[in-house]
């Protein structure tokens, strides 16, 4: 544990790719019993939601007054490293290798598990408390992908990345076949692919300077992109199972969609919300996501449907070498052959010049598609986002300007900073919010942000602080929905600050029916 | 203790404590740039803190100085005033006001732990505390420094094909990391930024171990692997520290605690080494004083008026104008 957690603290703190990678490395090569645990935590395969934020909380207050732990968590902005830190030490104890004291911890019986582990983060050291509450919260955030801890694997044992990528959805704990294969002692792993997830190919956004320059677009497709979220869809013979983009099994919540199809394939898609294949936004499927099962009388009112942008297996063949344009050949023969009403395909953009496709990203199907996906005809499919395969090219978002009016502390590379913005519009003489954004100012931007919040607080709620009504925040967003739950009634996708309007006074923001308005709310 | 204001301005006598702008008598508790400032007519300090003045701001900084001795009293009208040590840095103390039988400490920045390179803390009872709250929460526990200081010397050891380049303060901190490093038996020369010289001369002059050391130059990339430097924070960023080779980039601070903190600024080695009381500390010298009023400045403050509060203690914060938390030496 002392190991793994001194491996996790250097990995947070270097900045260099290649000293990560020589970390991971000389961690794999020493350590035969805890690399299994230490990869699967890495890669974030260890399902293991033992204890959760909420009952970490409980924990700490037996042991510190809830409002000093407060004021920290506001000041730290990490559950983990607060909780380690303000924990207090106890007699540290001998040190456990990872594997046990993950086995001893599984163990623990649910009636125990307070007393438990409350006794067995008395007896770490800081890091090593911060190290297994994070393991036990699972979302490390230590800026280690599992790309990079696959590249670590793969230069360590000469072998390349791509064909660990292939084969690892259909690896399990404790990874013994993938190890052996690593160190040539047996060969590579084999696996039925029908049955894994397969890491989805990914687009880039495009340059519109450079690339539309140096681009041919003969050699391209594009179909519209669509708000929904992404999908891999298994259908063999007898089970069908939906898959997200980041490889959860989603099958539970969407049943209409397991019943109703057919055939051997793997398909690749967008789950959208929307009756007879028309999309009715992101909104509608908001109201079908996080969940386990679905109501039918939900599956009636938010139906869902995936329209197909790719194929990667067709009756146990293999077609990811294919290019594109073949692939398509089987989807659509896919298609044709097991038509239902939960399946639609992508429709592909008939253009021949660059300036021609503007139109289509800007103007096409109203509000509903995002923009437009831009693919070359001659690629395989490639897990990952490779350069100069797809592309994505999003429509101009909407802005509004809004004022400033309470900010929070961030998380993450942000703890600390007033990086958490509400914005409001007027509604008569008070502002009312209409969203809260944590992205999309340049570090400059943040100093100043953060520095006026300091300065021009007027009131504090908890961490919340309320601040003099004299910044107006340009604000971009992809799409805006009215919502029964904010006071304001309406709710934006992806809002993010644009820029800082100095030159606007606030008397000149919209009100919230001037802004309902604009935006076709009301 | 009406007497002091927010500002800790004492009206009937028209003194200043650490003031910002120039006043006409300020008694200042120790030479960082917040505390210490250029132009006033009078200063009062200890020896240690007049020198260090002059040394950062030329001999002529102020029209007059008095010199106080710790434990030294002086009196103007009915106030007197005595220094005592506050285990900060070289020179540093607190301040005691007797009035009419009331007495109100000034703690300025203060460190309850050992340190060789300046006199340690001293506890003083009295009515009024005005404390400092630099690290006033309870995730602020400062290991030993000690401890802290093998790994930077661990560290040169291992990666032996890099140099070290240590973030830490011109005045105090930087001394502090080469006595530490002395004190573990690291006897190899140090190197420094060139805006460390003096302090560095002086601190050898008032006979601080700090060894040997001596300024970074133009020499030959090479010649820095495996060596340590020690720079003021601003130069980790500069173009300054880009011509080391493979520089590990390490800060001696109480921030370090949080690593977040230490991603942020781009540190790969974080030393918690302070200069200031921790949490524990800082409610053992409220106790331990016994006053009854605690006035609590610079910093973190809420949580410690928080605990106050519990404890039966009148207490409230004193914002003092021109800074703000986290800027603090």
């Amino acid at each position: 544990m002392k190991k793994f957690s001194s491996l996790l603290h250097n990995l947070i703190l270097t900045p260099s790719r290649n000293t990560k990678i020589k970390l991971l490395q000389d961690y794999f090569k020493t350590l035969d019993i805890n690399r299994a645990y230490a990869l699967a935590i890495l890669s974030n395969q260890l399902s293991f939601q033992f204890i959760k934020a909420s009952k970490l909380r409980e924990l700490v207050y037996e042991q510190v007054d809830q409002h000093l732990f407060d004021y920290s968590y506001d000041y730290v902005g990490d559950l983990a490293e607060t909780i380690s830190l303000i924990w207090p030490t106890k007699k540290e104890g001998k040190s456990e290798n990872l594997s046990n004291l993950i086995e001893n911890i599984k163990k623990i019986e649910k009636s125990e598990i307070n007393t438990e582990f409350s006794k067995i983060l008395s007896r770490l050291s800081n890091n090593e408390r911060w190290t297994l509450i994070k393991i036990c919260t699972g979302g490390l955030r230590i800026g280690v992908s599992e790309r990079l801890v696959k590249t670590a694997l793969a230069d360590l044992y000469n072998k390349s990345v791509n064909e660990i990528e292939e084969i690892w959805h259909g690896l399990e704990f404790p990874y013994e076949n993938l190890f052996q294969w690593l160190k040539n002692e047996t060969s590579k792993p084999k696996i039925d692919f029908r049955k894994l997830f397969h890491p989805m190919m990914l687009a880039n956004p495009i340059d519109e300077e450079k690339d539309f320059k140096r681009l041919d677009a003969n050699e391209f497709q594009a179909e519209y992109k669509w708000d929904g979220i992404r999908v891999q869809l298994m259908v063999a013979s007898k089970s069908v199972s939906l898959y997200s983009r980041t490889g959860d099994n989603i099958s539970s919540a969407f049943p209409e969609i397991i019943e109703t199809t057919k055939g051997d394939a793997v398909i690749d898609g967008e789950l959208l919300a929307g009756r007879s294949f028309k999309p009715s936004g992101f909104n509608d499927l908001q109201q079908r996501l996080n969940r386990k099962k679905a109501s039918k009388d939900l599956q009636k009112k938010f139906p869902v449907f995936i329209r197909a942008y790719d194929i990667l297996f067709y009756k146990g063949k293999d077609l990811r070498k294919l290019s594109l344009f073949e692939r398509r050949k089987y989807l659509e023969k896919f298609q044709k052959e097991n038509k239902t009403n939960q399946i639609d395909l992508s429709f592909i953009i008939n253009f021949s010049t660059w300036e021609e496709l503007t139109k289509y990203k800007n103007n096409f199907h109203g509000d509903l598609n995002e923009g437009v996906m831009i693919k070359l005809k001659n690629s395989e499919y490639l897990p990952g986002r490779k350069k100069g395969y797809w592309y994505k090219w999003k429509k101009n978002p909407k802005l509004v300007d809004a004022i400033l009016m309470y900010a929070q502390r961030g998380h993450g590379k942000r703890s600390s900073y007033y990086s958490d913005f509400t914005f409001g519009v007027w509604k008569e003489n008070e502002l009312v919010p209409i969203g809260k954004a944590y992205s999309g100012y340049t570090d400059k931007e943040l100093l100043v942000l953060d520095k006026f919040i300091r300065n021009n607080t007027i009131n504090k709620f908890g961490p919340v602080r309320e601040v003099k009504k004299e910044i107006i925040l340009e604000v971009a967003f992809d799409d805006v929905f009215p919502s029964t739950r904010h006071k304001s009634g309406v709710a934006m996708r992806f809002p993010r600050i644009h820029r800082i309007r100095w030159d606007k006074p606030v008397n000149e923001v919209l009100t919230i029916s001037e802004f309902k308005k604009e935006f076709k709310l009301s | 203790m009406d007497f002091i204001n927010h500002q800790l301005f004492i009206k009937d006598i028209n003194l200043h404590i650490d003031p910002i702008l120039p006043k006409k008598t300020a008694i200042i508790t120790h030479g960082h740039a917040d505390h210490a400032r250029f132009g006033h007519n009078h200063v009062i300090a200890t020896r240690q803190t007049i020198d260090i003045m002059k040394i950062r701001y030329g001999d002529k900084c102020a029209k007059k100085f008095t010199t106080l001795r710790y434990g030294q009293k002086y009196s103007i009208k009915n106030f007197n005033f005595t220094l005592y040590p506050a285990g900060h840095i070289l020179g540093s103390a607190q301040v005691l006001i007797e009035k009419d039988n009331h007495r109100l400490v000034i703690t300025g920045d203060y460190k309850v732990g050992k340190d060789e390179t300046c006199k340690n803390f001293k506890l003083i009872k009295c009515d009024t505390l005005i404390t400092e709250a630099t690290f006033g929460l309870p995730i602020f526990q400062h290991p030993n420094p000690n401890d802290e200081i093998q790994k930077l010397i661990q560290s040169v050891k291992i990666n032996k094909h890099n140099c070290h380049i240590v973030g830490a303060y011109a005045l105090g901190k930087a001394q502090r990391v080469m006595n530490l490093l002395r004190q573990q038996n690291y006897n190899k020369t140090i190197y420094i930024h060139g805006s460390l010289k003096k302090l560095c001369e002086y601190y050898s002059k008032e006979k601080i171990n700090i060894g040997k050391f001596e300024k970074v130059s133009s020499k030959d990339k090479n010649f820095y692997e495996g060596k340590i430097i020690i720079a003021p924070p601003s130069a980790l960023k500069d173009r300054w520290s880009r011509r080391f080779p493979n520089p590990i980039i390490c800060m001696a601070s109480g921030w370090m605690t949080v690593k977040q903190r230490a991603k942020q600024q781009g540190i790969e080695l974080p030393l918690v080494i302070s200069d200031h009381s921790d949490w524990n500390e800082l409610l053992d010298t409220i106790n331990k004083s016994k006053a009854k009023n605690i006035l609590i400045t610079h910093g973190q403050e809420d949580a410690l008026v928080y605990y106050c509060k519990q404890q039966n203690l009148v207490s409230k914060p004193l914002s003092i104008q021109g800074r703000s938390d986290e800027e603090i030496e």
